[in-house]
C-alpha cells in the first residue's frame, strides 16, 4: 500500500486509499470569470449542510461580509476590488472583464449593455467561489490521530463528526486554511469538533450534484469527474487567453504541483494570493520522513549526551 | 505594510505601480533586486492565508511537561547506575510529576479524557500526534512503575514485606522499568517537535531542520536545573554537565534554526514571541554559565537551575506563539512561497511570467 507517491505526487487518491474499483474521481471546476458574487452557492450550502449562521457583520473592508473559509463558512465568495492601475503592469485592461452590472459609477453610456471600452468605470471586480479544495494529497487527513478524516470512494475528503475528538490538529495542518474548529454558538451541532465542506458526500452517494453547483445561476461552480472537468478548464482558459484576457490562469489542477492536485480547482483573473489563495501550498507530509529522521537523531543525541553526563567523574 | 490597512483601498498594493513600490520599499535605497525577500506581497485584504491552531497555553505547557518528564527519567536511570540515590529519586518523581501535568494538559486542551483513550482507536504514522500519543503510552507505565518503586523504597522493610506487598515487588522492578523509562524518554522530547512542524504554519514548518534539537537541548536543560534545585549539590555533578550541554545545544541550534528559517525567523523577534524568546536565550545561558559554579554552593545551583527551567518554559511558549503570529500574517505564508515559485522557475530557466515582480 506504501508506494513512492504515498506522501506526495499523483495518485489516485481512492485507490490510494485500498477501495477497489472506486466510482471516478468527483470535484468542483470554479470558473471565477464568470462568477457574479450573487452568494447562492454559500446559502444554498447552509441550507442543505444545516451549518449555523456566523453572524452577520460587515467586515468594512469590502462586499465580502464572511471573511473566509471556516467551520460556519464552507464556501467563500471573495470580493476584490480594482481600481484601475493593473493596466501597465501587465497590459491586459481591465475593461477586458465582462460588464456585469455590479455596483459602482453607472457608464457613462446606459441604454446598451456593452459599453465602448474606453468608456467603462476605472476598477474591476474580482469574484471567486472559495470552497475545500479536496487535496490529492490531504494534510489535514494525514495528520488526524483519530481517523475522524477520511477519504471517500469519490476521492473526497469529510470529517466525521461522532470520531473527531477536537484536538484541532487538521486546523495549522491544512495549507489553505479551511478547517476549523467550530466555536459556537452553544446549542449547534458538532460544536468543539473540525468542521468543513464534505463535498456534500450525502447528495453525491445518491448521484445528486452538490448543492452549491446545483445553486450556482451562472455554472460558475462545475461539479463532476475531475479528469473532465480538467479538460474543460482547460478549454476555457484557451479561450479566454485567445480573446485577449492573458491574466486567465488555472489554480490547483495540476497533479504535479504541491498537493497533488486538488480536487476543487479555479480559474482565476489574477495571482492566487489576491483571492486569499497560497500561491504554492505543499502538503507538510512531503517534509515529514525528513522531520521524523532529524527528530530520531536528535533522540539519540539526547541519549548520548545523558550518558556523556555520566561518565567520569561523581558527584 | 501597505496590505495591512483597512478600509475599501486596503487590497490595493496591486494598484500601486511596481516602480513606485520598489521606491517606497526603502532597505536604504538599494538597487531594483535584492537577495532580501521582498516585503511587498499581495494579499485579500490583508487577511491571513492559513489558520492559526486553535491551541491555548496548554499545548505549549505540555512541551514543557513532556520534555521535563523525559529528561528526568534519563538523569534517574543514570543516577540509578552510578549511584546517586538522592538524584535518581527526584528525577524519578520529576518525571511522574511532570507526566503527570502533561496529560492533564493534554486532556484538558481536548476537552474529556475519554477523547485521549479516542486517539488509541488508531495508530497513524502521517501523524505526529497519534505517534507521540503511542510514545506516551509506551513510556508512561515505565516512568510511573520507576516511581512506585521510589515510594516503596522510603517505606520501612517491615511494611513491604507485609501489607504492601505489592509495592514491595514494584521496589524490585526499579531499575529495570527505569532503564525502560530512560530508552522511551528521547522519543517523547523529540516527536513534539514535529508535531509542531508538520504543519502549514510558516514559522513551525519552517524551523523542522532545528526544531527537533532545540527541544531535547530544552528538555536536558530543565529537568536537571529541575534536580539542581530539588537534589543536594555532592549528588547533581552529572546533571550540571547535562545541563551545560543541553543549554548549548537549545542555544546553537536555535541561532542556526532562525537562520535557515528566512523571513518566518521574524515572528520569533516580535511582540510576545520576541520577548519570550530574548528571555529564553539569557535565562538559558545565564542558567548554563550559574551551572559551571553550581557544585559549589546551594544558593547558585537552586538559581541555576530555576533560571534553566524557566529558560525552557519561556522556549515553548516563545516557539509556540511564533507560529501563531506567523499563521496570522499572510506574509509568511505568501513571501516564502513566492521565493520558492521563482527560485524553482529561474532553475528550470523559465520566463516567470506568471510571477510578481518578475523582471521585464
Ligand atoms: S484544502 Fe485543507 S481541509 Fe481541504 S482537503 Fe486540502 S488539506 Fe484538507
Ligand atoms: S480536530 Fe478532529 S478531524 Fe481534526 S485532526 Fe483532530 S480528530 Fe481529526
Amino acid at each position: 500500500m506504501i508506494g513512492k507517491n504515498s506522501l506526495f505526487g499523483p495518485i489516485d487518491p481512492a485507490v490510494e486509499s485500498g477501495y477497489t474499483e472506486p466510482p471516478s474521481r468527483k470535484g468542483f471546476f470554479t470558473d471565477t470569470s464568470i462568477c457574479i458574487g450573487c452568494k447562492a452557492c454559500e446559502v444554498a450550502c447552509k441550507e442543505w449542510n444545516e451549518v449555523p449562521e456566523d453572524g452577520f457583520a460587515m467586515l468594512g473592508m469590502s462586499y465580502d461580509n464572511t471573511g473566509a473559509l471556516g467551520a460556519d463558512t464552507w464556501r467563500h465568495v471573495a470580493f476584490i476590488e480594482q481600481p484601475g492601475g493593473r493596466e501597465g503592469r501587465t497590459g491586459t485592461p481591465p475593461s477586458a472583464t465582462v460588464e456585469l452590472g455590479m455596483p459602482g459609477p453607472p457608464p457613462p453610456t446606459s441604454s446598451e449593455g456593452a459599453v465602448a471600452t474606453d468608456e467603462k468605470p476605472d476598477f474591476r471586480w474580482l469574484m471567486s467561489s472559495d470552497v475545500c479544495k479536496h487535496c490529492t494529497h490531504a494534510a489535514c487527513l494525514d495528520v488526524c490521530p483519530t481517523g475522524s478524516l477520511f477519504r471517500t470512494e469519490f476521492g473526497t475528503v469529510v470529517v466525521q463528526p461522532d470520531v473527531c475528538n477536537g484536538c484541532g490538529y487538521c486546523v495549522p495542518a491544512c495549507p489553505y486554511g479551511v478547517i476549523e474548529r467550530r466555536k459556537g454558538p452553544d446549542g449547534t451541532k458538532n460544536v468543539g469538533v473540525a468542521q468543513k465542506c464534505t463535498l456534500c458526500y450525502d447528495r453525491l452517494k445518491v448521484d445528486q450534484k452538490p448543492a452549491c453547483a446545483q445553486a450556482c445561476p451562472t455554472e460558475s461552480i462545475q461539479f463532476g469527474d475531475v479528469d473532465e472537468l480538467r479538460e474543460r478548464a482547460r478549454t476555457r482558459v484557451d479561450a479566454l487567453h485567445e480573446a485577449g484576457i492573458m491574466d486567465a490562469r488555472l489554480y490547483g489542477d495540476d497533479p504535479e504541483d504541491g498537493v497533488g492536485g486538488a480536487g476543487a480547482f479555479f480559474l482565476l483573473l489574477d495571482e492566487p494570493e489576491v483571492y486569499g489563495l497560497p500561491p504554492d501550498p505543499v502538503v507538510t507530509t512531503k517534509d515529514l520522513p525528513h522531520m521524523f529522521n532529524r527528530a530520531s537523531t536528535a533522540a539519540a543525541a539526547l541519549l548520548a549526551g545523558a550518558v556523556v553526563a555520566f561518565l567520569g567523574r561523581r558527584g | 505594510m501597505t496590505t495591512q490597512g483597512h478600509g475599501p483601498s486596503a487590497q490595493q498594493t496591486r494598484a500601486v505601480p511596481e516602480s513606485a513600490k520598489r521606491g517606497r520599499r526603502g532597505r536604504g535605497g538599494r538597487g531594483e533586486f535584492s537577495m532580501v525577500p521582498e516585503a511587498e506581497f499581495s494579499s485579500y485584504y490583508g487577511r491571513q492565508v492559513v489558520k492559526e491552531s486553535p491551541w491555548e497555553a496548554d499545548i505549549p505547557a505540555y512541551l514543557f511537561s513532556g520534555g521535563l518528564a523525559a529528561g528526568s527519567s534519563l538523569l534517574a536511570a543514570g543516577a540509578d547506575l552510578t549511584g546517586l540515590p538522592l538524584l535518581r529519586r527526584s528525577g524519578r518523581f520529576t518525571a511522574l510529576g511532570a507526566l503527570g501535568f502533561s496529560m492533564v494538559a493534554l486532556v484538558h486542551d481536548l476537552g474529556k479524557p475519554s477523547r485521549f483513550v479516542n486517539m488509541l482507536r488508531t495508530a497513524k504514522l502521517t501523524s505526529p500526534m497519534s505517534v507521540g500519543t503511542w510514545i506516551l503510552t509506551g513510556y508512561s507505565p515505565f516512568a510511573g512503575l520507576a516511581a512506585a518503586a521510589e515510594v516503596a523504597d522510603l517505606l520501612p522493610a517491615r511494611v513491604q514485606r507485609g501489607p504492601l506487598r505489592l509495592l514491595g515487588l514494584a521496589a524490585k522492578l526499579g531499575r529495570p522499568a527505569g532503564l525502560m523509562a530512560a530508552l522511551t524518554a528521547p522519543p517523547v522530547a523529540a516527536y513534539t517537535a514535529v508535531l509542531l512542524a508538520d504543519t502549514a504554519t510558516p514559522s513551525w514548518h519552517e524551523a523542522y531542520r532545528e526544531l527537533p534539537f532545540v527541544f531535547v537541548g530544552s528538555a536536558a536543560a530543565a529537568s536537571s536545573g529541575f534536580s539542581m534545585i530539588t537534589t543536594p549539590v555532592a549528588q547533581t555533578g552529572p546533571a550540571r554537565r547535562f545541563a551545560i550541554g543541553g543549554a548549548l545545544l537549545d542555544l546553537v541550534m536555535e541561532h542556526r534554526m532562525e537562520q535557515t528559517m528566512g523571513i518566518t525567523a521574524e515572528p520569533m523577534h516580535q511582540g510576545k514571541a520576541g520577548k519570550l524568546m530574548t528571555a529564553a536565550k539569557w535565562l538559558t545561558a545565564g542558567g548554563a554559565a550559574g551551572s559551571l559554579l553550581a557544585g559549589r554552593s546551594r544558593t547558585v545551583a537552586v538559581a541555576s537551575g530555576a533560571a534553566l527551567v524557566a529558560g525552557s518554559v519561556c522556549t515553548r511558549f516563545g516557539i509556540f506563539e511564533a507560529g501563531q503570529a506567523s499563521a496570522r500574517d499572510p506574509r509568511y505564508t505568501v513571501v516564502p512561497q513566492r521565493e520558492r515559485m521563482r527560485a524553482a522557475a529561474a532553475a528550470n530557466g523559465d520566463q516567470p511570467a506568471d510571477l510578481d515582480h518578475a523582471p521585464s
